[in-house]
């Protein structure tokens, strides 16, 4: 993990409430010069408002945000050094394409020609050339997404802030976009603040993922982390797809132990997430590394199951397991090749569980 | 069945709304005084209006209220719709009905409070106290107007100004007001021609000198009917219709989606 040692943005203990409704709960976080990160978790979670605070819409009612090294806490958007890119873009449409982006280079009172010299930088930046004339409404959804992000790192921002700036636009042209975003802030080496509730879409372009539920910070990790070693349910069942399978601690050998699942299933597990003092928990199994064969398979938990269910998908197989002993499994399975041991409902098949793959998380 | 009610009704409404108005302005091309026989067609009513001192200087007076009103309603109407939405006041709601009841208040009873208002707060009878007058009932409409603009704008929008370094005032000024100039024509134009129109509040509210057209038409109507009269209405008529239309023409341009783009 990265922990940065001047942070570019630091927010310490940061609470906000709506009336009753508490929004953000006493959230910490350190954000680094030149990162990309992700601000990631289900609606109303706590990630706009947390960004919304960045930007100056919102004030904490606890805590405090420290830009750059300055108390920002209470200041208001216009006097921050944070631009936004917006859900709806808000491109102002009674102004050109170049107006919108020249907007705030005017309010910073930037000389003409340099005004001039940056604009016409950061139009090749973001291919726009050509649409300096044009107006918002005759763009299309991908152009005004380039112009509201031109606009917001014209001025040269310390950080820019982005509100799930992808999600109007359709899947293909936003697969585009995050790898034009994540090559822009390297470009820039300027820190971002991506917020989304698309788990694919932080995954592919974070540094790191700061993952929110309920008003609070779940996990702070990298992707591998946070899809390796979830540490609660909730960012296991979030991240990727998981079983989520009680267990019950049978005995303990060091840092590995026996433990039985629900249906009576019993693996070995490494222990040293286990909560301390406790009898019960959950594991965590991504259904990718459930290995599945009709040979016999070497890992350090073997078992027989049979195929309950088998759903095609083109490159993938979903299979649902039922172990012997009673437990069920999800488990995805690559197709490798037409000819090779094709898998079928019914069938009667090897399954082995790596212990590394394993990971147990608190019982919510 | 319903069809034919329906084209009878249709009838009827047009007849009793449209033909004396057809009548009136027919007869301001009539070259008889009297307002019952034709004879033949001629301008000279629009000739004689045209030289008419008294009546073009109360013309005077009453573009001088109709473009100070609307310039104050206008002014008031679209910050008051600016603040009222954007900003969470306690009495919000109840400041929004205030403001509208003037739009509906018997003008009666408007100019007989706002005479004595003006008499209370020694403010001499004139071109002043017939513009405030007017702001009163004229602002609301503009306000409306405003707001139902308002209510289709984006809010991200004014952000995204303040978000670029721009203060609320300026953000304001270059971004919400431009966004939402297509209603304020449309309540200012609506402005003007009900302060152009009124005539019972001006009646209690303005001075000899000040007098506007309506009144000066309405002094002329009690001496008698004269074709001259005719002629004046049908430039008011055609003048008011035409307003409307474009005032009407401005608002449709802006409730179309106001899209952030």
């Amino acid at each position: 993990m990265i922990a940065p040692a001047q942070p570019m943005i630091d927010i310490r203990s940061v609470t906000k409430r709506f009336g009753d409704f508490t929004a953000v709960n006493d959230v910490s976080l350190a954000i680094g010069p030149a990162e990309f990160i992700t601000l990631l978790g289900p609606s109303g979670c706590g990630k706009t408002t947390l960004l919304r605070m960045l930007s100056g819409f919102e004030h904490p009612d606890q805590g405090d945000i420290r830009i750059d090294g300055a108390d920002v806490t209470h200041l208001a958007p216009y006097r921050r050094n944070v631009n936004q890119v917006f859900q709806s873009y808000a491109l102002f449409p009674h102004l050109s394409v170049w107006d919108n982006i020249a907007f705030g280079l005017r309010m910073q009172k930037v000389p003409a020609e340099e005004q001039r010299r940056r604009i016409e930088e950061v139009i090749d930046l973001v291919a726009l050339r050509g649409f300096e004339k044009r107006k918002p409404t005759q763009l299309s959804g991908g152009q005004r997404q380039r112009v509201a992000l031109a606009r917001a790192i014209v001025p040269r921002p310390s950080v820019l802030l982005l509100d799930e700036p992808l999600s109007a636009l359709d899947a293909k042209l936003r697969h585009q976009m995050q790898l034009e975003l994540k090559r822009l802030q390297k470009h820039l080496g300027m820190t971002f603040v991506f917020v989304t509730h698309d788990q694919e879409e932080a995954l592919t372009m974070s540094d790191r993922i700061a993952v929110f539920n309920q008003g609070r910070l779940e996990q702070l990790g990298t992707a591998a982390d946070i899809y390796h070693r979830p540490r609660t349910a909730f960012v296991a069942d979030f991240i990727g797809e998981a079983n989520l399978v009680d267990a019950e601690l049978l005995q303990r050998n060091g840092n590995v132990g026996r433990v039985r699942l629900k249906g009576g299933l019993e693996i070995i597990v490494p222990l040293d997430q286990w909560p301390e003092g406790h009898a019960k928990a959950v594991v965590s199994i991504r259904p990718e590394k459930v290995h599945v064969s009709k040979q016999p398979i070497k890992a350090e938990n073997v078992f027989s199951a049979r195929v309950e269910e088998e759903v095609f998908q083109g490159a993938l197989d979903r299979l649902t397991l039922v172990t012997d002993a009673g437990t069920r499994l999800h488990a995805i399975v690559a197709n490798e090749s037409a000819l090779l041991e094709a898998i079928h409902e019914g069938d009667q098949v090897w399954c082995g569980l790596h212990m590394d793959d394993l990971v147990i998380v608190a019982a919510d | 069945m319903l069809d034919g009610a329906l084209g009878i009704w249709t009838v009827v409404v047009f007849v009793f709304l449209y033909l004396p108005i057809g009548v009136l302005v027919a007869y301001s091309f009539n070259s008889s005084k009297l307002n019952i026989l034709w004879e033949s067609f001629t301008l000279d009513w629009y000739v004689q209006l045209w030289s008419n001192a008294p009546i073009l200087r109360t013309l005077k007076n009453s573009l001088i209220v109709a473009t100070g009103t609307t310039a104050v309603s206008v002014v008031i109407g679209t910050t008051g719709a600016w603040l009222l939405h954007r900003y969470r006041y306690k009495f919000s709601r109840s400041l929004q009905t205030l403001i509208c009841i003037p739009m509906m208040m018997p003008e009666i009873v408007m100019g007989i409070s706002l005479l004595i208002f003006f008499t209370a707060v020694s403010l001499p009878l004139g071109y002043v106290s017939v513009m405030i007058a007017h702001v009163t009932f004229c602002f609301p409409f503009v306000l409306v107007a405003v707001q139902a603009r308002l209510q289709g704008l984006d809010p991200a929008l004014e952000e995204a100004a303040l978000d670029l370094g721009a203060t609320p005032l300026k953000a304001f000024w270059l971004v919400i007001v431009p966004c939402l100039r297509p209603a304020i024509l449309s309540g200012g134009l609506m402005a003007f021609t009900l302060s152009m129109d009124e005539l019972i509040i001006s009646y209690f509210t303005t001075s000899p000198a000040s007098a506007t057209l309506p009144l000066k038409v309405f002094g002329m109507a009690k001496v008698g009917l004269n074709p001259m009269l005719n002629a004046l209405s049908a430039v008011f008529i055609v003048t008011t219709i035409i307003l409307v239309l474009f005032s009407e023409y401005l608002r449709r341009l802006g409730t179309r989606p106001a899209q952030a783009a």
